[in-house]
């Protein structure tokens, strides 16, 4: 039984078909990829899957539960969010306030006005074991607009698994970070707990084929193929539309 | 990891202090309560700029924390200062502390009411909305000048006595320490606001609408309460006002009196909360000093110093006030040594 599934998603700009009769499945505490050349309408899939875009025909299903008419705080709520692959942070809070924020919200006191920041031990606690996990600990009080872009990749992750997500959406989680601040952000990413399950989309092939244990091809809107990571790499025509280039180059 | 409670505790204390009242602040206030013994002679004028600064402080909870830009506020300005006129004048809500409460809902209520319609759209859409709610307010009352007085203002408004204890005297004076210690409760209250969570969350949908979505904070909401609490405070504002005076008219609805707010928070500065306060106290006493020194033109000056404001940049004066700030903050650092992680934080608010 998938904790995430789509069943005949599409979306349409006007007379532009972003996204075609996905029928997508991601099985509990998958590492699923969702791969797929330049324009393939990886992220329409992801923003339709997080509510910021509605579809035009089609059902999203997360635990057994219609989710498609649901605003995106709702499905934050009922276990599901998402990194965006430009980020978005909040640049004049720190990273302590950022994920205090995300903390607070969880617990069900984002709405408390009289009450000051700071004053519940179960959020601070939390702030600090999050902080440490996105190997943020050394820089929790400076702006986030003046965090080398390495740490705000891992902030913009770390946001999204403040909300204790079962699944989590990482649009391009490594796009654009420099190679020294790489390996941080790489081990974070495989260190995210097995419960959690992970849809990733990705450019970078080392990332995917080492991390997902599930490639779904997304081209011109439509799923193409959908399989094991070998399977997937073997398939004539994922080599002939997209991975050719990639591999062997 | 064993370390980790420890640093949790460091972080509880970091955010506690934080909230904590600082010198700047303290003086500010003690300064402005020593006004009453300092300058007895200029009551009038105080008065009037206590008043500004909360009404100024109403637009700042919004624009400053939310993001939500406005030129209605006027309308719950006005509708709470002929609402407390009129409980008044018939007797209805005789306790003035009471009536002011009361004029505050009713505003909040407005607030909440036409909260839906500025939720929508861009900055251009809110300005046109709430300038429009505002607008039509101000032609109602002036339509039903059987109730409310139209063109003339609302006459033979009699304001009982404080608590049934303090009257308002002809030299102004209760009424300049009535209005000081509201616009000091209100600014209490806004202060606690904004460093609650509810506080800290709507600062995020003002950074960034999308990612505060996506963390499950619902936006639409958030926002209908910060503008129905800033409806509510600038109600009690324009409530004090016809308290003070005994008096009401239509201009209490105008456009003028909204875009002078935007002028008081462009001068003192948004999202911080004083910017508010201290934009009203420049803004009166320059146009006070301004009318004096040349009547009939002082709004030229007022433009220029606008301009230049505007030009040197909000930044820049701030750049300015935090390096007096510091230099406060290091002469007390001496007393209490604090961990370098901790004394390295920057000042986010």
């Amino acid at each position: 039984m998938p904790i995430l599934e789509t069943v005949g998603l599409e979306k349409r700009f006007g007379g532009i078909l972003a996204s075609q009769d996905v029928n997508l499945a991601v099985e509990r505490g998958a590492r699923h990829a969702l791969i797929g050349p330049n324009g393939a309408g990886k992220t329409t899939v992801i923003n339709l899957l997080s509510g910021v875009l509605r579809p035009t025909a089609g059902r999203i299903v997360l635990e057994d539960r219609d989710i498609t008419g649901l605003a995106p705080h709702e499905r934050v709520r009922l276990g599901m969010a998402r990194t965006f692959q430009i980020n978005q942070l909040f640049l004049d809070l720190t990273p302590l306030e950022s994920i205090g924020l995300v903390v607070s919200e969880r617990l069900g006191s984002g709405a408390d006005w009289w009450r000051l920041v700071g004053t519940k031990s179960s959020v601070t606690g939390e702030i600090v074991e999050i902080a440490e996990r996105f190997r943020l600990g050394d820089v929790i009080h400076e702006r986030t607009a003046i965090l080398p872009y390495g740490k705000q990749r891992l902030l913009e992750i770390a946001l999204a698994f403040a909300c204790r997500p079962r699944v989590l959406l990482l649009d391009e989680p490594a796009a654009g970070v420099p190679e020294a601040e790489r390996q941080d952000l790489l081990t974070t990413i495989e260190e995210l707990p097995k419960d959690v399950t992970v849809l990733l989309i990705e450019h970078d092939m080392d990332l995917v084929f080492s991390f997902a244990d599930r490639i779904s091809v997304l081209v011109n809107g439509a799923l193409f193929v959908d399989g094991a990571p070998e399977d997937v790499a073997r398939d004539p025509r994922v080599k002939a539309v997209y991975l050719g280039e990639e591999l062997d180059g | 990891m064993t370390a980790m409670p420890a640093r949790a505790d460091e972080i509880a204390l970091y955010l506690k202090r934080r909230a904590r009242w600082s010198p700047f602040e303290i003086a500010f206030w003690v300064f402005a309560f020593a006004t009453i013994w300092l300058f007895p002679g200029k009551y009038l004028i105080l008065k009037d700029t206590a008043i500004l600064a909360l009404f100024a402080l109403s637009l700042d909870l919004i624009l400053g924390y939310a993001g939500i830009i406005s030129l209605g506020q006027a309308a719950f300005f006005g509708l709470a200062g002929y609402f407390s006129g009129l409980v008044a004048k018939y007797g209805i809500i005789d306790e003035p502390v009471i009536a002011l409460v009361c004029s505050g809902l009713i505003a909040a209520a407005l607030g909440f009411v036409t909260s839906f319609l500025v939720l929508r759209g861009s900055d251009l859409t809110r300005l046109m909305v709430t300038l429009g709610v505002s607008l039509m307010l101000g032609e109602v009352a002036n339509r039903y000048s059987n109730i409310t007085g139209g063109a003339d203002g609302l006459q033979g408004v009699d304001i009982a006595p404080i608590f049934g204890l303090f009257r308002f005297d002809l030299y102004g004076h209760n009424g300049y320490v009535y209005c000081l210690v509201v616009l000091f409760i209100c600014f209490v209250i806004a202060r606690r606001i904004v460093y609650s969570p509810f506080g800290l969350s709507l600062r995020s949908i003002k950074g960034n609408m999308l990612r505060a979505a996506a963390i499950g904070i619902p936006v639409k909401w958030r926002l209908v309460s910060i503008y129905t609490i800033s409806a509510g405070f600038a109600g009690i504002a324009g409530a004090l006002l016809t308290q003070t005076t005994a008096f009401c008219s239509l201009d209490v609805f105008s456009l003028e009196r909204s875009a002078d707010l935007l002028l008081v928070l462009i001068i003192g500065g948004t999202g911080y909360l004083y910017g508010g306060l201290i934009g009203a106290v420049i803004y009166k006493f320059l146009q006070d000093w301004i009318a004096n020194l040349t009547p009939q033109y002082w709004q030229f000056w007022i433009g220029l110093v606008l301009v230049v404001i505007v030009l040197v940049g909000r930044e820049r004066m701030a750049g300015w006030i935090r390096a007096v700030r510091g230099a406060i903050a290091r002469l007390g650092a001496r007393r209490a040594p604090r961990s370098a992680a901790l004394g390295g934080a920057p000042d986010s608010g």
